[in-house]
């Protein structure tokens, strides 16, 4: 496993989409803290980026990839290699490398500006680490979808509508629903809901912890016991982690079965 | 004119009979009760450096009370320590500290009743009740005092300076912390509050109710529970304040409850929950503040007339207005609004196209407060979006029609 893995490490850190996106995150970090100095600022500016982008692209990665390498992978899976091991290596690969454009592009910029002398360093790290997880996250979504849609065409549509229904749809069903059951109590509901979505679930993770949980009334009570807590942040990492670990178990589950 | 005959009045007493009466442990007056029986009208007592343990001193004479540094008065945690009903009294530079908690009575650290012409100086006050309590009187100064506590919680805890039933004081350079209310006025005509700074007050740093013709200025109110709260009173005057970090569930930078004829300006309202509440506000006119990073800038919920909001400047607010009535006929016009996305053909300064300070979300989250939850996902930017395009649901004639291009005040 982690042969294919070095090997789709390398392939990925040799194309050019790696480096346009390295370079896309390097960009945006420098502008944004040119525009202004203040890292706190910037911080909840890229919030709302990391939040849409990063699933977006792990999505369409995840996708392009494995049918760009679905030659090389079914002569692999010629040889006497597990299969489970070529697919995870391959997963693994793309993760990481996203992953690590996504650190350095970011990280680089935010360090040069004085990142580590200042209070945001927490919230950054959060940020990256929420980022991190929703690259894991998608990619293993969207291999999912690759590996049960043989036409590209149809895998590469339906992986954008799964990107669509999490980053957009599912809100706008969430909030349909929160202002038809208005006489009911909600917070319970929407702290459920929450869960259901990874972006959803960062994405309030970040809010939480930038203070903007005050602004949440009585709901923002209800989060922020649950979610401002240790045990809260445990739980929602770990909800974090079994969004990662489902849909790896079910393309495993799938690989078995699969006939190439 | 006034001042000026207090001054006059207090000299002439002391050139014509002025006595000192010296306080100390060793003194013939080792207490001071015993020294102020002692004392006529128009004496001073001098309290020499050292602990007094004593609580309910009577003051009934005119007098002039002072310390030195390191004169403490301690009141044993066990009632008042000062109890003034005399005019024309000085006190200046004590300490005092320990005053007794009770739930029926209200113990101060210096409690005036039924006094004219007075002035408390440079008192540092700690571990109190109430600080200072001031009762049905009049023309009182209570300057450059120093009050603090550990308040815990509301029902335990006192108020700083506290005024009720008084006209003409004037509220200097304090500063006041840990307390329940940080200054608290009620039934307070014709009086100024300015210069002080009130922070991590456990309730309000400002609160007064019933209180007409008062003016507040240059006040820093900063970190507390739940802000500024001013209600049913008329004819304010508030200019030149900060409102800081009042930051929690249910905390504003300044709530307005049923307040008319008012100004408000040259404010700066910086990281609160919700920059101004205001409830059944009528003819208030807010000009050139500045509403810097708030939850929401503005939260008008209801019978609110005339209400006049000229050149402030709403920055980087998550959400810039929330309104849950008609617009009656309130009105935005030459804000800057650093959201405005429009722009300036004439180069006249002013946007060519209106700006409308509510946002569908905000309308979808007055209704339903549990909605708040969606704030900064694409969802709501998306919404957000077609809205301002073509308004649907925010109220029609909600608009800035002439929205400055450029801040008003440069220096923040």
């Amino acid at each position: 496993m982690l042969k294919i893995l070095k090997y789709s490490f390398y392939d990925l850190m040799r194309s050019r989409w790696s480096y346009v996106y390295f370079i896309f995150y390097l960009l945006l970090g420098f502008v944004l803290l040119f525009l202004n100095n203040d890292v706190n600022k910037a911080v909840i500016t890229l919030m709302n980026i990391i939040i849409v982008l990063t699933p977006l692209i792990g999505t369409i990665f995840g996708v392009m990839y494995y049918y760009n390498s679905k030659e090389f992978t079914e002569l692999l899976l010629a040889q006497p290699i597990n299969r489970k091991k070529i697919f995870m290596g391959q997963y693994v690969g793309i993760s990481f490398s996203l992953t690590l454009s996504l650190v350095l592009g970011l990280g680089i910029p935010f360090v040069l500006y004085g990142l580590l002398k200042s209070t945001a360093i927490f919230n950054f790290t959060l940020l990256l680490v929420v980022g991190s997880f929703l690259n894991f996250i998608f990619v293993a979504l969207s291999y999912n979808i690759a590996l049960s849609t043989e036409n590209k065409i149809k895998g590469f549509g339906y992986a954008i509508l799964m990107w669509l229904f999490l980053a957009v749809i599912y809100d706008g069903i969430f909030l349909i629903s929160l202002v038809m059951f208005d006489e009911y109590p909600l917070d319970k509901f929407s702290l459920i809901a929450t869960m259901f979505n990874p972006i959803d679930l960062s994405r309030i993770l970040i809010l939480l912890k930038l203070d903007i949980s005050a602004l949440l009334g009585y709901t923002g009570a209800v989060f922020r016991k649950f979610f401002g807590t240790n045990f809260g942040m445990l739980i929602s990492m770990s909800i974090l982690i079994l969004w990662v670990l489902f849909p790896i178990f079910r393309m495993n589950h799938k690989l078995k079965r699969k006939d190439f | 004119m006034k001042k000026i005959c207090i001054l006059l009045l207090l000299f002439s007493y002391s050139v014509i009979q002025a006595k000192q009466i010296e306080v100390c442990n060793s003194c013939e007056n080792s207490s001071i009760q015993k020294a102020i029986d002692a004392a006529e009208n128009g004496d001073e007592i001098f309290i020499r450096k050292g602990v007094y343990k004593e609580n309910d001193i009577e003051v009934n004479k005119e007098i002039t009370l002072f310390g030195e540094e390191g004169t403490i008065i301690d009141g044993n945690n066990n009632g008042s320590v000062l109890h003034i009903t005399a005019n024309n009294f000085i006190i200046k530079n004590l300490k005092i500290i320990n005053v007794g908690v009770s739930y029926t009575k209200d113990h101060a650290a210096i409690k005036v009743v039924r006094c004219k012409n007075f002035v408390i100086e440079n008192v540092i006050l700690d571990q109190i009740f109430f600080g200072i309590l001031i009762e049905k009187s009049h023309h009182g100064k209570i300057l450059k005092n120093k009050l603090s506590s550990t308040a815990k919680d509301e029902a335990n805890s006192g108020n700083g300076i506290h005024i009720w039933h008084c006209s003409n004081m004037e509220v200097e350079g304090n500063e006041v912390f840990g307390m329940r209310d940080g200054i608290y006025f009620e039934f307070v005509t014709e009086s100024k509050v300015h210069n002080n700074l009130s922070h991590n007050n456990i309730r309000y740093g400002l609160h007064f109710m019933f209180s007409n013709n008062d003016t507040y200025y240059n006040n820093v109110f900063k970190n507390n529970g739940a802000g500024v709260a001013v209600m049913f009173s008329k004819f304010i005057i508030m200019y030149q304040n900060k409102f800081l970090h009042n930051w929690g569930s249910a905390s504003y930078g300044l709530l307005l409850k049923e307040i008319y004829d008012t100004q408000i300006y040259n404010n700066l309202f910086q990281e609160n929950t919700i920059g101004i509440k205001g409830e059944g506000c009528t003819r208030i006119n807010y000009k050139n503040n500045t509403f810097l990073r708030n939850g929401w800038a503005i939260k008008i919920a209801g019978a609110c007339y005339t209400n006049i909001f000229e050149k402030n400047d709403f920055m980087h607010n998550s959400l810039d207005l929330a309104y849950n009535t008609k617009v009656n006929d309130n009105k935005f016009e030459n804000n800057y609004w650093s959201e405005y996305t429009g722009y300036d053909l004439d180069n006249d300064g002013i946007g060519d196209v209106p700006y409308r300070p509510v946002k569908l979300f905000s309308y979808v989250v007055n209704k339903t407060p549990e909605a708040l939850v969606m704030l900064r996902s694409l969802f709501v930017d998306i919404i957000n979006f077609s809205e301002k395009v073509s308004p649907v649901f925010t109220p029609d004639d909600l608009m800035d029609k002439k929205p400055l291009m450029k801040k008003n005040n440069d220096s923040i």
